[in-house]
């Protein structure tokens, strides 16, 4: 699985960085980041999909490998 | 240094030519029908709004008023978010409904940038900000906060009675803004004042509310200057230094926007922290639960936020249109709740219920888009730590007389007087 945040979308309400501070980090100005590639570990998709479903601007998006 | 002549002379002078804004009668009373005179200024909204909410929702989802020169109210979250996101067609240029609407020439900065401005000029603004709000700047208050509590909960010792909105909630965002803007601490009864005039006086003679919006702003122009002549490291003499396009703020964006941190920050999270209070005090299985489990708290805060929201902003319509089925005219209100958004079953679960361990809770309480609250992070730690601060040292609590209880009026809803019994 990946995690990925639209750009556009996002607006800084740190929802993602804050349950998934493993997955997401914040910029200068608080807008979220993927950490790294985005790849999500083994254990931490719980957390991926929590992020993505509480952030109020719905700018992430889990890609799911097949 | 140099002089910085910009504030030498008062840049609220006007020039007799220049547009003046669209003024509208005042309308008082009780409601008739909510769907086609709503005011959310009443104290039967003020008193509990969410039946009223809940009632619109399904019977008249855009409700109107004449009242306030015409304005709308829709409380579904589907519409409140397209009109949150929907920058083209209502602008930001005053977001406090009042019987006063300022001239369209306002547009795009606005009274109090970044709040009250439109893209593209808001960008540009807020981006100014934004690093003075970011999670971990804001974790630089954490512990002062925490000591501020305690020693608010200590002033209380050997009281069985206690008011948690006057004597507790009000007074942690207080202290927190002064610090921010590098304001005396002694002042805060003084915003409290501020935040009144700006945000419950709505229905007063226009020329009562410009009198009182002056006092606020002969209070920042007073603080400009002490800080002019006495730089320090706060917001205040960062905005009097920032620079936008290559120079130095206007005037009236400097004042404007100390004008916005100061009122958004105090009532916002006092009324936050006040209705949370006022939950748990009666809910014991859900004080209780909290008091066992503090890891509870954060799913908690978040089920506050929502279905306790306290902010509405409001939009004015741009052009003449019709929307979502609805004749909206131009300079038109909205009313943009995201409170009732917020409870909203089509977007949430059991949306009329507060469930403290909510895991998947999408609300707006910080509003969506382009103008998501600057301060939600600040909010959220403030709100975290007066609640665990308060948990830990008073676990039981109940409403002293639940008919004593007072709430705000108008577009930020809060506990202001709440009498608590504590065990």
């Amino acid at each position: 699985m990946k995690v990925q945040i639209d750009p556009v979308r996002c607006q800084g309400h740190g929802r993602c960085y804050d349950l998934a501070p493993g997955l997401f980090g914040d910029d200068d100005e608080g807008y979220g980041m993927v950490l790294g590639d985005g790849t999500v570990p083994p254990g931490k998709e719980h957390d991926a999909r929590l992020a993505a479903l509480n952030c109020p601007e719905r700018a992430i998006e889990l890609l799911e490998e097949v | 240094m140099t002089a910085d002549d910009r504030f030498a002379e008062d840049f609220r002078q006007t020039p007799d030519d220049e547009p003046v804004g669209i003024r509208s009668p005042v309308i008082t009373g009780p409601v008739t029908d909510w769907t086609t005179d709503f005011s959310h200024v009443e104290p039967e909204w003020a008193a509990d709004p969410y039946p009223i909410q809940d009632d619109l929702r399904q019977r008249c989802p855009i409700a109107h008023t004449d009242r306030f020169g015409g304005a709308w109210l829709p409380t579904r979250y589907e519409d409140v978010s397209a009109i949150a996101y929907d920058t083209d067609h209502f602008s930001s240029r005053s977001i406090i409904l009042s019987n006063f609407r300022p001239p369209r020439e306002l547009a795009p900065i606005g009274g109090s940038p970044p709040i009250s401005s439109d893209p593209p000029f808001h960008h540009h603004a807020r981006k100014l900000l934004l690093p003075a709000f970011t999670k971990a700047a804001v974790a630089k208050q954490e512990a002062g906060t925490r000591r501020f509590c305690h020693s608010l909960i200590d002033a209380l010792a050997g009281a069985h009675v206690v008011d948690a909105a006057r004597d507790y909630a009000q007074h942690i965002p207080v202290r927190v803004i002064a610090d921010l803007l590098g304001f005396p601490p002694d002042d805060g009864p003084q915003f409290r004042e501020f935040v009144e005039d700006l945000l419950e006086g709505i229905n007063l003679p226009p020329d009562e509310r410009i009198a009182r919006v002056s006092r606020l702003f002969d209070y920042l122009l007073a603080q400009v200057d002490d800080h002019l002549g006495n730089p320090r490291e706060d917001l205040t003499s960062y905005l009097i230094d920032a620079e936008l396009y290559g120079r130095k703020l206007d005037p009236s964006h400097v004042v404007g926007t100390m004008a916005l941190l100061l009122i958004a920050g105090i009532d916002t999270t006092w009324s936050a922290i006040g209705a949370s209070l006022w939950h748990l005090a009666r809910t014991p299985g859900d004080r209780r639960r909290l008091v066992a489990d503090p890891g509870l708290l954060l799913t908690a805060v978040e089920e506050f936020l929502r279905a306790y929201a306290p902010v509405t902003m409001a939009r004015l319509v741009k052009d003449d249109m019709n929307w979502h089925g609805v004749d909206m005219k131009a300079d038109d209100w909205v009313l943009l709740s995201f409170p009732a958004a917020n409870r909203d079953p089509a977007q949430f679960d059991r949306a009329g219920e507060v469930i403290i361990d909510r895991q998947v809770n999408r609300h707006a309480a910080f509003g969506l888009g382009i103008h998501r609250c600057l301060g939600s992070h600040l909010a959220r730690m403030e709100l975290r730590v007066a609640l665990q601060a308060w948990l830990e040292r008073i676990p039981e609590f109940t409403l002293e007389d639940p008919s004593a209880v007072t709430w705000s009026t108008g577009q930020i809803r809060g506990p202001r007087t709440l009498p608590l019994h504590i065990h």
